[in-house]
């Protein structure tokens, strides 16, 4: 029996049934949670999948932060539990004040549905310890609201501190500025992803589940799939969440 | 100021009723003169949209047997097995008008329309396709239809979490101001799961659930309110239907739950003719009948007339009939995903659909001191609605006369006028039409659900089947330009087309849906061109053996100068038994020897040629040869089922140079080939005379891939190979026909583009055209 | 010439379905709120016209709020003046 990982469905996710069916073929057992509930039912780590929860109205994200299991969810990310957010789940995380930053309007002002490369910045975290650093990956993106924003200092700490996940880049590995063309949504600095502080709670724009399998076109998002659900099976056998606090897991912090 | 100080018409009139159709009307309820509200069920039942009453005596003549036919034409939409006890569910719709109004929405909620047809069938949809038609792309409004539309159609698809993979985006400016907005979804369904649109069971509840009851879409109706309100303010009365995506993405999975569980007897979704529409199919397929209890619909907005409760076209709203025993599972269900959920009515064993207000008792019954406010038999409203027969008369002249000043045969003399032919292609690919799609489709989320193989821009859609070996692929066509000088051919070419786009990737087409888009159909001209049009799909239908399993039928789509040209839209979905076996258009190896399968005819009247560099008034459209096209589908799919294939693209728009050239684009590999010229050189290179691939394979497989196409009757002809980063087409004159001596010996007839420029004109074409640079 | 300030508010046509509306009024349950309905939401635009007198600014106004700023079909809108300024210290506060 694979380690149990939560998905969260809240109404309008649409892309649950995709993350379940990746964490089947990557040896996990999914367990869904329904937005009302407020029991996270044991599991050793969490993903907030892509859609639109509650519609996406007013803004993409907030409303969802107000639902029970939302504040389950801050609850085991304090106590040191991993969680990942994809796309929607990644606005979900930034409004609920979980991760650094905001996902605003595309520069486009356009929904970006199209394939892109990124490049872990580090293989040596989480959530993505099985991926080579640095080495281009073909995954997809979908969203109207992608672009990653947050002021110049908290960028600087961002880089600094080693909780930039993820950059857009071209085919050559080059990370792609606003502007240019590799950068879907004018993210600064090309941020495609970052992490908290504590190493334990990550969020992404593209969709690694849906580059799992060769027959889609590319499985380079597997890689990030497996990287949590080892990193939820070790935290699962050190045992209960407080285990796996700030300084624990993976290397966390620079270098 | 009230209706009696109006001198106007009567109210029949202004809801669209003929005097001829009151007449019916007056029959069908026993010779008594309807009253406000019966007549404003009528009016909306007995519309073109609802009843098909022009068009139903020609749609009954399309086969629609087939293998592994499940569900057919009058159900939601078309379900055809796919084996292990999987079937796909499958239908095309159109949303013109609305989106002509209002492009955003009429686009958004046209999609989610035809996504309730499939899963109030049991099919959880996995796909959208649109095919888009509209007016010149530099004209202002036209640009404006184009933004709201595509944004409508992502808008709701993003969110709703289907993918859209598919269709075409086609500008005739005989679309201006008039565009199509034809939308395609598919959905994967067990067999057993199958529901229908019925009412049966006397007794039963019938339960309405999902958003509740406005004023939407109204439209001509609202001459009754009129009559209700004092102020007439406009405003109050919205037409536009707006679509909520959220809410519809919760009424998906409430009615597969529904379903899934077994709790509901028959399902119907809401859609034009709102609550009226619903009850009066469901109860005339059961041969039931239903007492519609008015004061329980739930309301988004007080102070409704009976009327507008009765024909609201709000959206996200879905019908239900359930056995009374299951209504608080049905409850629940209901209100667990958020649903507004209600008993408005009960069937009944009378055969008519009855309103009252004032309630129902325990027991079903209208209460005591209830009030009836309407009753129509249910047959009257749907099945024994009124059918026009319609004058059908061949226009005298076909043919426009060619622009003045132009030479008598300017497309066939491209070369001589100094022309390069590497030029002219680069124009085709960066046309508008033919340019690539990826600025449209990049604003649509084509990989949710995890299935899609093959999405947007190179061809048909593939989508994997989870947890087996199996794909559906899919395609929408239509062929406007050919249609409007003979329509039968375009209807004909169409089924052509979008069976062929299947057939090269290896899948087995399954079968038709079809939406069929003409103009006014009480004008003799128009009505030729729809009967021509369903004769020609029939013809194709039957000479593939595949059936029809439903559609749609547009009319009244006329534009400032006149009815569209007749756009019958293809949709086809096939079934490719191993995916592993997926054959895509674009060359795969340097070396692979490069084939043509088909033979070139003549003519280039309503290619993209002749769009481009005018055409001859006395040219015609290469013909069809439907046998031939057959022989050519069967042989495809049987060399990609052997392993000889590694790429394969049928010649269409822009003719053989264009389908070499997507090919060499699409795999970054360039080819060099030699034509030995049938007709002249425009024809040679840009014709598109149908029933043709260019098919690509490794050096050793050539030869029994010649022979395969020869034991199928096709001619075929080795061109060369794939190589270089440069499209070499080189003209050889060995079978050049009179055009030879016009043209005189060695003219410029070697074509040579580097594979690069090839690209840079076809990604910008499309974005030059509508604006959207930069 | 005087720089007059304007708003531009636009909300959904009443009987018009308002989805964002409707979301924000299913959340207040979450949110421990009761006692609110008829959510309506729309935009606000914030402008500045510079013009002779206030009806010709306003006029201005109008025109772009009912050809640009809101959808006839589906919108109404409400123009609020939010007060009159010379044109030179509207230069001035332009360049903080």
């Amino acid at each position: 029996m694979g380690v149990r990982i939560g998905v969260v469905v809240f109404p309008g996710s649409n892309c649950d049934r995709d993350t379940v069916y990746a964490l089947d073929l990557a040896g996990a057992e999914p367990v869904v949670l329904w937005h009302e509930q407020a029991s996270l039912e044991g599991v050793a780590a969490i993903i907030l999948p892509g859609g639109f929860a509650y519609g996406d109205y007013v803004r993409a994200g907030v409303i969802a932060r107000f639902s029970p299991v939302m504040r389950a969810v801050a609850g085991f990310a304090a106590d040191g539990g991993l969680v990942l957010g994809i796309c929607n789940g990644f606005q979900v995380l930034a409004e609920a004040g979980l991760i650094p930053g905001a996902l605003l309007r595309n520069a486009s002002l356009r929904f970006a549905g199209q394939e892109v490369r990124i490049a872990a910045e580090r293989a040596d975290t989480r959530f993505t310890h099985r991926v080579e650093a640095g080495r281009p990956l073909r995954m997809p993106v979908a969203h109207g609201e992608g672009r990653f924003y947050a002021d110049d200092a908290t960028l600087d700490a961002l880089e600094r501190d080693g909780q930039v996940l993820f950059r857009y880049v071209d085919a050559t590995g080059a990370s792609a500025g606003p502007d240019q063309p590799a950068n879907p949504n004018g993210s600064l600095r090309a941020i495609a992803g970052v992490m908290n502080a504590a190493g334990n709670v990550a969020g992404l724009m593209p969709h690694p589940e849906r580059a799992s399998e060769a027959i889609l076109g590319s499985d380079d998002g597997f890689a990030i799939i497996r990287s949590l659900v080892d990193s939820a099976a070790q935290a699962a056998n050190v045992g209960p969440a407080v285990a796996v606090g700030s300084a624990a897991g993976v290397g966390v912090g620079p270098r | 100021m009230t209706v009696a100080e109006r001198p106007v018409e009567p109210l029949h009139r202004r809801l669209g009723v003929t005097d001829d159709e009151l007449e019916a009307i007056r029959d069908r309820l026993g010779g008594r003169q309807p009253n406000d509200l019966e007549l404003a069920m009528f009016s909306v039942m007995w519309s073109e949209h609802c009843s098909y009453k022009s068009s139903k005596p020609l749609l009954r003549t399309l086969p629609t047997e087939g293998q592994g036919v499940v569900a057919g034409p009058g159900e939601n939409a078309g379900v055809i097995s796919i084996g292990d006890g999987l079937a796909v569910a499958f239908k095309i719709e159109s949303h013109n008008h609305p989106s002509a109004v209002e492009p955003y929405q009429g686009a958004a909620t046209g999609v989610g329309g035809i996504l309730r047809d499939i899963f109030t069938m049991g099919a959880r949809p996995i796909a959208v396709l649109d095919a888009l038609r509209f007016g010149d792309p530099a004209d202002a409004r036209t640009r404006h239809l184009v933004d709201g539309v595509v944004r409508g159609v992502g808008g709701y698809g993003n969110c709703v979490g289907v993918p859209t993979v598919g269709g075409e985006l086609v500008f005739d400016p005989s679309y201006d101001r008039n565009p199509l907005v034809n939308v395609m979804a598919i959905g994967l369904m067990e067999e057993r799961s199958l529901t229908l649109a019925a009412a049966p069971g006397p007794g039963n509840l019938v339960v309405l659930y999902g958003s509740a009851t406005g004023r939407d879409g109204i439209g001509g109706a609202s001459v009754l309110a009129s009559a209700t309100f004092t102020d007439d303010d406009p405003s109050k009365r919205p037409s536009v239907q707006v679509g909520d995506p959220f809410a519809e993405k919760l009424l998906i999975e409430a009615s597969l739950e529904l379903i899934e569980r077994g709790l509901v007897e028959g399902l119907q979704d809401l859609g034009a003719g709102g609550i009226t529409c619903a009850t009066s199919e469901t109860a005339d397929r059961a041969g039931t009948g239903i007492l519609v209890d008015l004061d329980a619909v739930p309301r988004r907005e007080p102070g409704l007339a009976p009327f507008e409760v009765m024909i609201s076209e709000s959206q996200e709203r879905m019908c239900a009939a359930v056995l009374p025993e299951r209504w608080d599972d049905v409850r629940e269900v209901c209100e667990r995903w958020g649903l507004p959920v209600a008993i408005i009515g009960r069937v009944t064993d009378d055969g008519d659909i009855a309103i009252v207000t004032g309630g129902l008792d325990a027991w079903g019954a209208p209460a005591p001191g209830a009030q009836e406010l309407a009753r129509i038999p249910a047959s009257a409203l749907t099945s024994d609605a009124i059918v026009h027969v319609r004058v059908a008369a061949a226009p005298t002249h076909r043919r426009d006369a060619p622009a003045p000043g132009a030479p008598a045969m300017v497309s066939d003399r491209l070369p001589e006028r100094g022309m390069d032919p590497g030029a002219v292609l680069l124009g085709l690919l960066g046309s508008a039409n033919l340019s690539s799609r990826h600025v449209v489709y990049h604003q649509y989320d084509s990989t949710v659900g995890a299935d899609t193989v093959a999405g947007p821009g190179h061809g048909a859609a593939v989508l994997r089947v989870k947890g087996t070996s199996r794909a559906l692929v899919a395609t929408t066509d239509g062929n406007q330009s050919v249609g409007v000088l003979d329509p039968w051919l375009g209807a004909a070419l169409s089924v052509a087309e979008a069976t062929r786009n299947v057939s090269i990737t290896g899948a087995r087409p399954l079968g038709v849906t079809n939406c069929l888009n003409y103009g006014d159909p009480t004008r003799p001209e128009v009505f030729w061109q729809l009967s021509e049009g369903v004769r020609g799909l029939g013809d194709a239908c039957r000479a593939l053996g595949l059936p029809v399993t439903g559609g749609n039928v547009s009319l009244y789509n006329e534009s400032p100068a006149g009815a569209i040209a007749p756009t019958p839209v293809i949709g086809v979905v096939g079934l490719l038994g191993d995916v592993a076996t997926l054959v895509g258009p674009a060359f795969g190896h340097a070396h692979d020897a490069v084939l043509l399968v088909g033979e070139t005819v003549p003519g280039l009247a309503g290619s993209a040629y002749a769009a481009l560099a005018g055409g001859a008034g006395e040219d015609d459209p290469p013909a069809l040869d439907l046998p031939r096209e057959a022989a050519v589908q069967v042989f495809i799919r049987e060399a990609i089922a052997r392993g000889l294939v590694a790429s394969a693209q049928d010649v269409s728009g822009g003719g053989l140079a264009v389908a070499l050239a997507e090919g060499a684009m699409w795999g970054g590999l360039g080819a060099s080939v030699r034509v030995a010229m049938a007709h002249s050189p425009a024809v040679d290179l840009f014709g598109e005379s149908p029933s043709r691939l260019v098919v690509t394979c490794r050096p050793r497989y050539a030869a029994a891939l010649e022979l395969l196409a020869r034991q199928h009757g096709l001619p075929v002809e080795m061109l060369g190979s794939v190589e270089g980063d440069r499209l070499v087409i080189e003209l050889t004159l060995a079978g050049a026909a009179g055009a030879v001596e016009e043209r005189g010996a060695g003219a410029a007839d070697t074509l040579e583009v580097p594979v690069r420029d090839l690209r840079h004109a076809w990604e910008r074409g499309l974005a030059r055209a509508l604006g959207w640079e930069g | 010439m005087t720089s007059f300030r304007f708003a531009v508010n636009v909300t959904p046509k009443p009987g018009i379905l308002d989805p964002a509306g409707r979301a924000v009024e299913g959340s207040l349950e979450h949110l421990g709120i009761d006692g609110v309905h008829d959510v309506r939401i729309g935009r606000r635009a914030e402008l500045t016209v510079e013009a002779t007198a206030e009806g010709v600014a306003r006029a201005v106004v109008d025109r772009l709020a009912a050809e640009l700023l809101s959808n006839p079909l589906t919108e109404i809108y409400a123009v609020e003046p939010l007060g009159a300024t010379s044109s030179a210290v509207s230069a001035a506060t332009g360049e903080r």
